[in-house]
């Protein structure tokens, strides 16, 4: 049984119609696995249905074997996901330190030690530490939001297009720190647009076209696949 | 010597009142810009609010007065200012239960939000008036002076007197007092960067575990005491008509606006530049020439750029030129 998976997930925003239909995601620890898909696919979708950010009509959501499907977004982050939003994912008005300090709201105990963690992995944080994150590059920021996110010691992470809008330099180290993320035993589960990339660094892959799984497989399986090429990876 | 007393005929016109004024204003716009920022709308019940824990305040001054509690030199209020928080917030708690909490967890728009803090003015208005009456009433006891403008005159052998209410002393200290705290506590305790975190992001804030019930909850708890304590400073320094409260409304909004709202240290400092503005265009700088230059160029006139009628007007202007020019105000707030 796999550590947290989504199952035959169905639903939509609100009263609309239903966006993924059927749609199976699952996660181990110390692994990264990406959604991809065209536009308009349902990727960012399963991956807030997972975090409880729309109702589902039928599925269900389990971690670790216990069936979550019911609980609102903040009792699953008490279960241990914790989830980078695309934008907006940054307390821009408040210092680094802050913005890590508010992602251990949760944790009552002594969570310093943790912030110095979260340094060691990010070391330029650590440098920029009393600065506003609203002054720091995109690059950095993304750092901060997966701090944030790393604070309450997560067994799964969730990130949404965490490269998005970063030049190709800052993708790669982006992509190495989640790769050392990945080393501390976290599941991580990443919503991609740069496809290509993204399969180089995942263990595994799944491909949704409106709404539905189509192809899954290793990152290698994908990535070498005619079918997946020829419609997503540009050839 | 003319020197000497021009320069303590500003002070004690001009610098001293303006300061008190502009602490007064500068709780008020702290206030405004709190609601502004966590609750997201621009409450217009504020004056009306600070006139209800005025007139609660008022209330147990006299309850005090009767059973014959004082507090020597200072006023009998200051007593009063605890109980009457406690009021307070309770009448927030209880608004913002019955109507404010419907259209927020609706997700209506701030506009929608500004529009129902009308309908609450409205009711607190009259809710005053019911209780304690539009008029004028004074609630000051205990000591007037801290320094007459008699005694100065005879200490310094100057012809200009500075004077220094009470008043004026107690609304800067409780002034100073009151805001240091509100900044330690929003900057360095854990609920209070909640606070500002649940502000600046509501959605990340909430994917945090910050919980939106408790938050709200504080900025009430918050509001009550400014609202309170900004409201009897105000009446003790002049007088109490709930009119007069309303009114304020204004100076208060361009002080929150002018400092970037949302940003408490900028509505802070927003009090006192509305409050020097107003002051300094409207007053009569005659007898200030009268000092400085010589006989041979003594004005004719009062020298007064506005009349104190026109008070309202400076800070409605200065309120359309930031918004003008600079809409995210003086220290960056947000963009309104």
């Amino acid at each position: 049984m796999p550590f947290f998976e989504g199952k035959n997930m169905t639903g939509g925003y609100g009263k609309g119609p239903d966006i993924i239909n059927s749609c199976t995601v699952n996660v181990e620890r110390g692994e990264i696995v990406s959604i991809l898909g065209p536009n308009g696919a349902g990727k960012s979708t399963a991956m807030k249905a997972m975090l409880g950010l729309l109702n589902l009509k039928s599925g269900s959501v389990i971690i670790d074997g216990k069936d979550i499907s019911k609980l609102s977004p903040q009792d699953r982050v008490k279960e241990g996901i914790s989830f980078v939003p695309q934008t907006k994912n940054v307390f821009a008005g408040m210092t680094v330190e802050e913005n890590l300090e508010m992602g251990a709201f949760l944790v009552n105990d002594y969570y310093k030690n943790v912030i110095d963690e979260i340094y060691n992995l990010f070391p330029i944080l650590s440098e920029k530490r009393k600065q506003f994150v609203g002054e720091l590059s995109g690059g950095q920021r993304q750092q901060v939001a997966l701090g944030r996110a790393l604070m309450i010691k997560p067994s799964v992470l969730m990130l949404d297009e965490p490269t998005a809008g970063v030049s190709p330099i800052v993708m790669d180290e982006l992509f190495d720190h989640i790769i050392k993320v990945k080393k501390t035993n976290v599941a991580i589960l990443m919503v991609e647009q740069n496809a290509k990339q993204a399969l180089n660094i995942s263990d595994r892959g799944y491909v949704l076209v409106t709404g539905e799984n189509r192809y899954s497989g290793t990152g290698k399986e994908l990535l070498n696949d005619p079918r997946v090429r020829s419609s997503f990876l540009g050839g | 010597m003319d020197f000497l007393n021009a320069l303590i005929l500003l002070l004690n016109y001009i610098f001293v009142p303006a300061l008190a004024y502009g602490s007064q204003l500068a709780i008020g716009a702290i206030f405004v810009t709190l609601i502004y920022g966590i609750l997201r709308f621009a409450n217009f019940a504020t004056g009306d609010m600070m006139s209800f824990g005025t007139m609660i305040a008022i209330l147990f001054t006299w309850h005090f007065q009767s059973i014959g509690l004082t507090l020597g030199f200072l006023p009998t209020a200051l007593l009063a200012i605890p109980f009457a928080i406690l009021i307070m917030g309770s009448y927030m708690l209880i608004i913002d239960k019955f109507v404010f909490k419907y259209y927020r967890l609706n997700k209506s728009p701030p506009v929608q939000l500004a529009m129902v803090s009308i309908g609450v003015m409205f009711v607190t208005q009259a809710v005053v008036r019911i209780i304690i009456g539009p008029s004028d009433r004074r609630f000051f006891d205990g000591e007037k002076f801290l320094i007459k403008a008699s005694e100065f005159k005879d200490i310094t052998g100057l012809n200009e007197g500075l004077a220094i209410k009470s008043t004026q002393v107690i609304t800067i200290v409780v002034t100073i007092i009151l805001v240091s705290i509100l900044f330690w506590f929003l900057n360095k305790t854990k609920t209070g960067k909640s606070m500002r975190a649940y502000s600046d992001n509501e959605d990340l804030a909430l994917l945090s575990g910050i919980d939106p019930k408790k938050i709200v909850i504080i900025t009430w708890m918050i509001a009550a005491i400014l609202a309170t304590i900004g409201g009897v400073l105000y009446g003790l320094d002049k007088s109490f008509k709930p009119f007069t409260y309303f009114n304020n409304m204004l100076p208060i909004f361009a002080a929150a606006i002018v400092g970037g709202i949302g940003n408490p240290f900028g509505a802070f400092l927003g009090g006192y530049v509305i409050a020097f503005s107003e002051i300094l265009l409207t007053y009569a700088y005659k007898k200030f020439f009268m000092y400085v230059l010589p006989e041979s160029m003594e004005p004719d006139g009062l020298i007064q750029l506005l009349s104190t009628d026109y008070k309202f007007a400076v800070s409605f202007s200065i309120l359309v030129i930031v918004l003008l020019y600079r809409p995210s105000g003086i220290f960056k707030g947000k963009i309104l």
